[in-house]
């Protein structure tokens, strides 16, 4: 097991003028499970990529448990990966799949197929020993994968969109799954995936990533609660936050008329700034800002009311969560009450959050 | 009421149901669908029965006969073939020289092409001239490179044997020593292996990149990757190339015909392709589609010719399958899509 550092990590693909992966610093520690996060584009593969030594470093460093490993080898660098395809060799069984790490580092026979049929019995895959990747389900083959990764116990596993070509149902019981083996392993994983709800519910920390910058990094409820910018704010969180341009003018901003106090926090603050509130941070009221139902979503106990009303003389979107039994019906008239001290606030030009 | 006695129910009228009422016209549109089959197959028929069923058939019944181009063919039963197994003076040596050919030529094929498609599959600089290069020779005419070869192999004043002498080197009599005739000529095949480099390209650029990728980080160096990733992964090109190889190899002829006879004419200071010339020099050249020409379009042995095709297509068949079946073990054939 081992940390892993990024050191002003740069990559830049010839033909082109941005980085894909700019001057990348983090810190992922021994036995931690990090997932990047990001849209397409965000460079989370590509930085997964460099630390494999799939792509080559143009600027800065990577270490891993605190040797230099920038221009070193893949097989020199003691990780293992599961690709988003798996990449299983279609000619070979399960079982030399699995073992294949093992057959290249010279481990006898009988020894490769000992540990193969351990793995696969930990991955409930015993019975598939004999069979061919084409012979096997998605999930089967994403298991296999796995064992691949594990069986010669590598220092940094890497993960990229693992479970992003399986459906929906299994993806959460894989999910669940790839947290216990980690758990059990306490192997350094780092993990990229564009579902938040993976990034969310598998990391120990999260960093978010966006046109090759790392734009917030830290645990999944700092992230949610504490978006450092209007991006992150963005992206994590679904649906997402609602984000509205108002004037905020001695710590209180201006709802669609509504005042909003926003507390000590931005109490000296004003001019132009963006409003973020979070679905929860909305209440469908008696009184508030005026706004007409779209749709509603239900979802068991909760629904999401999507709604547009009129913020600065703007027609604007806004979501609301209230619970199910209550929610109003589609086109009907509601008004909508701001919780301040759950309202976010960041700059209108930079983005970045204000306040604490 | 009474009940309608059972013997008058069957005399009553009784409506065609449906299903039955749409037989006929169903019927009529499965005809129609097929004859339209037909229709668009019939180039295709009329071309295999004319060129090659016609042909394939004739040769079958002259095989059996004596024929000689002028009278008409007379039924001989089992003669030529029992000729050919146990009379032939010259077979065997043909058999032979195919052989050889086969045995050196074809794995030297699928070498030289694999490896130059992979040396063209990794290049990064100029790619598109490279590829041209190699696969221009496949594009040369037979005769035009054989003669050509003949040339270039001159044992006198050949630029090869010229190149080796200034490097204090004896060259060899090539095309006219029996030791280095065929040689000469697989040399000239290699050099022609174009056709099927592009066939090794298009397969090793398919090799998925993720394969490479895993078995790098599962510890594959470049041989390891080469033996567990490309090799399995276009084996069925290989399999391919191999029996494709085979096959022309034992229809071996032009290069062998013109080789032969234009290297007996160097040496008689006369150009001329006559039945002494094939095989030259002293039947190391002679393949056996070179004896069946022989004995065709020279001697006018056209029955024994046809014999002589005849077990040709069985060899060439039973090589084939032996190839196929065989393969079982090492191709392996993705599943469909």
């Amino acid at each position: 097991m081992a940390d892993v550092r990024y050191e002003q990590a740069t990559k830049l693909y010839s033909g082109t003028d941005v980085p894909a992966v700019d001057a990348l610093d983090l810190e992922v520690e021994d036995g931690e499970f990090m997932v990047l996060v990001g849209p397409s584009g965000s460079g989370k593969t590509t930085a997964l990529r460099m630390l494999a030594g799939l792509e080559e470093v143009d600027a800065g460093a990577v270490l891993i448990g605190g040797r230099d490993v920038t221009d070193l080898p893949p097989k020199k660098r003691d990780v293992a990966m599961v690709f988003q395809n798996y990449a299983l060799y279609p000619y070979l069984t399960v079982s030399q799949n699995i073992a294949f790490p093992l057959k290249m580092a010279g481990v006898k026979k009988a020894e490769r197929e000992r540990q193969a049929a351990e793995v696969a019995r930990r991955l409930g895959m015993e019975r598939y020993l004999g069979r061919k990747p084409s012979q096997l389900s998605g999930g089967e083959r994403q298991r296999v994968a796995m064992g691949r990764a594990i069986i010669r116990q590598p220092s940094v596993f890497l993960m990229d969109e693992p479970l992003s070509n399986l459906d929906a149902k299994l993806r959460v019981q894989m999910r669940a799954d790839i947290a216990a083996l980690q758990r059990d392993l306490g192997v350094t994983t780092v993990y990229v995936t564009h579902d938040q709800a993976e990034a969310m519910t598998l990391g120990h920390r999260v960093a978010v990533l966006d046109h090759g910058r790392l734009q917030q990094v830290g645990e999944p409820r700092e992230l949610y609660d504490r978006p450092t910018n209007r991006f992150v704010a963005g992206f994590i969180g679904s649906p997402a936050m609602n984000l509205c341009d108002v004037t905020c003018e001695h710590g209180a901003v201006s709802f669609g008329g509504e005042r909003v106090e926003l507390g000590p926090a931005v109490a000296n603050g004003s001019g132009a700034v963006v409003l973020g509130l979070r679905p929860e941070a909305l209440e469908v009221g008696l009184e508030g800002l005026p706004a007409r139902v779209e749709v509603v979503e239900e979802f068991g106990a909760d629904a999401f009311v999507f709604s547009s009303a009129q913020i600065g003389g703007e027609e604007t979107r806004l979501v609301a969560r209230t619970e199910a039994r209550r929610a109003p019906a589609q086109g009907e008239r509601i008004f909508l009450r701001v919780k301040p001290e759950e309202a976010h606030l960041f700059d209108a030009e930079t983005g970045q959050r204000l306040g604490a | 009421m009474r009940l309608r006695p059972a013997a008058d129910a069957g005399a009553v009228s009784v409506p065609a149901s449906p299903a039955l009422a749409r037989r006929p016209g169903k019927r009529r549109a499965a005809w129609r669908r097929r004859r339209l089959v037909l229709l668009l197959m019939s180039p295709w028929i009329v071309g295999f029965t004319v060129f090659f069923g016609y042909p394939l058939v004739m040769s079958v019944y002259l095989s059996f006969t004596h024929y000689d181009l002028l009278s008409s063919p007379r039924w001989i039963g089992t003669a030529n073939y029992r000729y050919l197994f146990h009379d032939d003076p010259q077979v065997w040596t043909a058999v032979k020289n195919t052989l050889w050919y086969i045995a050196v030529a074809v794995p030297l094929q699928v070498l030289f092409a694999f490896g130059i498609a992979l040396m063209l599959a990794r290049a990064r600089r100029g790619v598109g001239i490279f590829r041209t290069i190699f696969y221009l020779p496949a594009l040369a005419p037979p005769v035009a490179a054989t003669l050509g070869f003949v040339y270039i192999l001159n044992p006198a004043t050949g630029p090869v044997n010229v190149l080796l002498g200034h490097l204090g080197v004896q060259g060899p009599l090539w095309f006219h020593d029996p030791h280095w005739s065929k040689p000469a000529l697989v040399a000239l095949t290699v050099w022609g292996v174009g056709n099927t480099m592009v066939i090794f390209l298009a397969a090793v650029l398919d090799v998925p990149r993720h394969l490479y990728e895993s078995a790098e980080l599962d510890g594959a160096g470049v041989f390891s990757r080469l033996r567990w990733v490309t090799l399995p992964s276009i084996s069925p090109v290989i399999l391919f190339a191999v029996v494709f190889n085979v096959i022309q190899g034992l229809q071996y002829f032009t290069q062998a015909y013109v080789a032969a006879g234009v290297a007996a004419g160097q040496a008689s200071q006369a150009a001329d392709v006559t039945a002494v010339n094939l095989g030259y020099p002293q039947d190391s050249t002679l393949f056996y589609p070179v004896l069946l020409y022989q004995h065709g379009f020279t001697d006018f042995q056209m029955g024994y010719a046809s014999a002589m095709s005849v077990l040709l297509l069985v060899v060439s068949f039973a090589i084939t399958l032996v190839i196929v079946l065989n393969s079982r073990r090492w191709v392996y054939q993705a599943a469909p899509r």
